[in-house]
């Protein structure tokens, strides 16, 4: 009963971040009007309203969502706080595909042509991981392939920067790839959503044999969880999950790290338990980081993923000094 | 009715042969005792009878499909792991996993109270100490509720009074029509408390049949290399290892 009173306290707070994510923007709207135009749609207001805002604050909502589930089902199948789900390699490579896509200018072809690229890039880094950590094999395989594979679409991230003739386009890469939800209409919204419900239906079913991982891999697959079909639902769930968020969003680091963290000790530390709350956390957290970004410093276009590392980062070493006689 | 029926059971780790063709039959009311020194095998032999690593020949459980076996067979790792602070409730709550969580007759309660565990039902697992933890995690394997239970070195690590309980509980367990195979280092316990022994030597069963039929001097001396008394009372035999002979 507690685990239902925490989760609908967390929609409660999401619902209610969407609603001031609506109202928070540099045309000064009143809550009355601002809801009238959104729903009716009219007017100047209305197309700010539905074409600006209502796309912000959706996609706040699904990337945090996206990157709080998938940060939870990694920490869970892999018995580690400090999996996140950028650990696969899913982030960088769909990061490497949106720079690509930057720097050839294949980006301007349309407003899909960057989630588009980011997403490809997604693709074949699970290709590449199924191929090198192979279906079955043990999770440690999983992690340095991960690895490994993070380091090459790093490196190749970086050469496009070292070569990069333009300083615009470069300047552009290292902008996108701090994060952030401003400019983004119902397009990006329209090609999020079925990747990221795909994510979401593959992650959502993991619960159980998440709960019997705790007491190892041996134990859970003698309670006849199937590791094997366990783990590519994982994989491929949060390569859709995080390769969709990364598309539309950019690299949003720290919120799959801490807000499973934040959340664990709510739900009795159970993995199955984890899931849905930190869904529910993430869109939260990104949400607040939006609206900050947008109240804090409204001309300047504060990247949304350096304020959620900057208020993340020294979140996550509070914890740790608070905790650090019980992990021992 | 039948158990466990494993015929001709092989694994072989790289080339070197770990069990090596073993075939061994488990019937209801059986509490067996799987003994031998380090490396002869017992653990392999156990995994590869629930299909848990590849193998050669034949094995009853490992055919069957993952959760029917779960239903059949409770396995109880060496390793005792628990990655996250549950509580011992949820943790012995997870052996009714192949039961999709549903416990219609109450086997977490009467697994929490078989292990003397209720006074700390609400603790954290990963606040317990060792010996608590390993009983919680016994409490896991019973609550499965499976007419078989295998257990690798259950005992090691618990204080005398517990390895005895334990021990009592798995007697129990065969007793009430269930079957127990478990490794055990402590030869006097096993000799004590088991139906049946089963010795492995260098990944062969050397010797299989009730305790006071298969320990004797000569193969103490063969498989362990130990000199030991073993006498009787009403409850069983006695045995002290009294040194080594190597």
């Amino acid at each position: 009963m507690r685990y239902r009173a925490l989760l609908a306290f967390l929609a409660a707070i999401v619902a209610g971040l969407m609603v001031v994510s609506l109202l928070v923007g540099p045309a000064g709207v009143g809550p009355v009007a601002g809801i009238a135009a959104l729903v009716d749609g009219k007017g100047a207001l209305g197309l700010v309203m539905r074409e600006i805002r209502l796309p912000r604050a959706l996609l706040g909502a699904m990337v945090g969502g996206a990157l709080g589930v998938s940060g939870a089902a990694m920490q869970g199948f892999l018995r580690n706080p400090l999996a996140e789900p950028g650990l696969i390699g899913i982030s960088s490579s769909s990061a490497l595909g949106a720079v690509i896509a930057l720097q050839s200018g294949f980006a301007a072809v349309s407003v899909l042509a960057l989630p588009g690229a980011a997403l490809a890039g997604a693709v074949v880094a699970v290709a590449l991981i199924l191929m090198l950590a192979g279906p079955r094999g043990p999770s440690l395989t999983l992690i340095l392939a991960g690895v490994a594979i993070s380091a090459l679409a790093g490196s190749f991230t970086s050469l496009v920067l070292n070569l990069s003739p333009n300083p615009f386009a470069v300047t552009e890469i290292v902008f996108w790839m701090l994060g952030s939800l401003s400019d983004r209409s119902m397009q990006h919204v329209a090609m999020a959503a079925p990747f990221m419900a795909v994510g979401a239906l593959l992650l959502a079913p993991l619960g159980r044999g998440l709960d019997a991982l705790t007491l190892g891999e041996d134990a859970a697959e003698a309670m006849g969880v199937r590791l094997t079909r366990l783990r590519l639902m994982l994989v491929l769930g949060t390569a859709a999950l995080v390769g969709s968020a990364v598309a539309v969003a950019g690299a949003i680091g720290f919120v799959g790290l801490v807000v499973p963290h934040i959340l664990r000790p709510f739900v009795g530390a159970r993995p199955s338990r984890l899931l849905a709350a930190s869904a529910l956390g993430g869109a939260a957290m990104l949400l607040s980081a939006d609206i900050a970004v947008r109240i804090i410093a409204p001309e300047r276009d504060l990247k949304l993923g350096v304020l959620t590392a900057i208020i993340g980062a020294p979140f996550f070493l509070h914890l740790i000094w608070r905790t650090r006689g019980q992990i021992a | 009715m039948t158990l466990l029926s494993l015929r001709n059971i092989t694994v072989l780790r790289g080339r070197r042969v770990v069990v090596d063709d073993i075939s061994v039959d488990v019937e209801p009311h059986e509490f067996v005792g799987l003994i031998g020194p380090n490396g002869a095998g017992k653990t392999t032999l156990m995994r590869a009878a629930l299909g848990l690593l590849p193998y050669r020949g034949q094995t009853t459980l490992a055919r069957m499909p993952p959760v029917a076996r779960a239903r059949a067979c409770a396995w109880l790792p060496q390793a005792r792991e628990v990655a996250w602070a549950i509580t011992v409730a949820d943790l012995v709550a997870l052996g009714r996993t192949p039961w999709d969580g549903h416990d219609p007759g109450g086997a977490v309660p009467r697994a929490l109270a078989r292990m003397g565990l209720e006074g700390m039902a609400l603790r954290s697992a990963t606040a317990l100490s060792g010996g608590e933890q390993a009983r919680a995690l016994i409490a896991r394997a019973l609550a499965q509720d499976t007419p078989l239970l295998l257990a690798d070195e259950p005992i090691a690590g618990l204080d005398p009074a517990a390895q005895i309980r334990t021990m009592q509980i798995f007697a129990d367990l065969a007793h009430e029509g269930r079957a127990v195979i478990a490794s055990i280092h402590d030869l006097g316990l096993a000799a004590r408390h088991c139906t049946r022994l089963l010795i492995l030597s260098e990944g062969r069963l050397v010797a299989d049949g009730p305790p006071d039929q298969v320990l004797d001097a000569a193969l103490l001396d063969r498989v362990f290399g130990l000199r030991a008394r073993i006498g009787r009372d009403k409850d069983g035999i006695l045995f002290q290892a009294l040194g080594v002979t190597r």
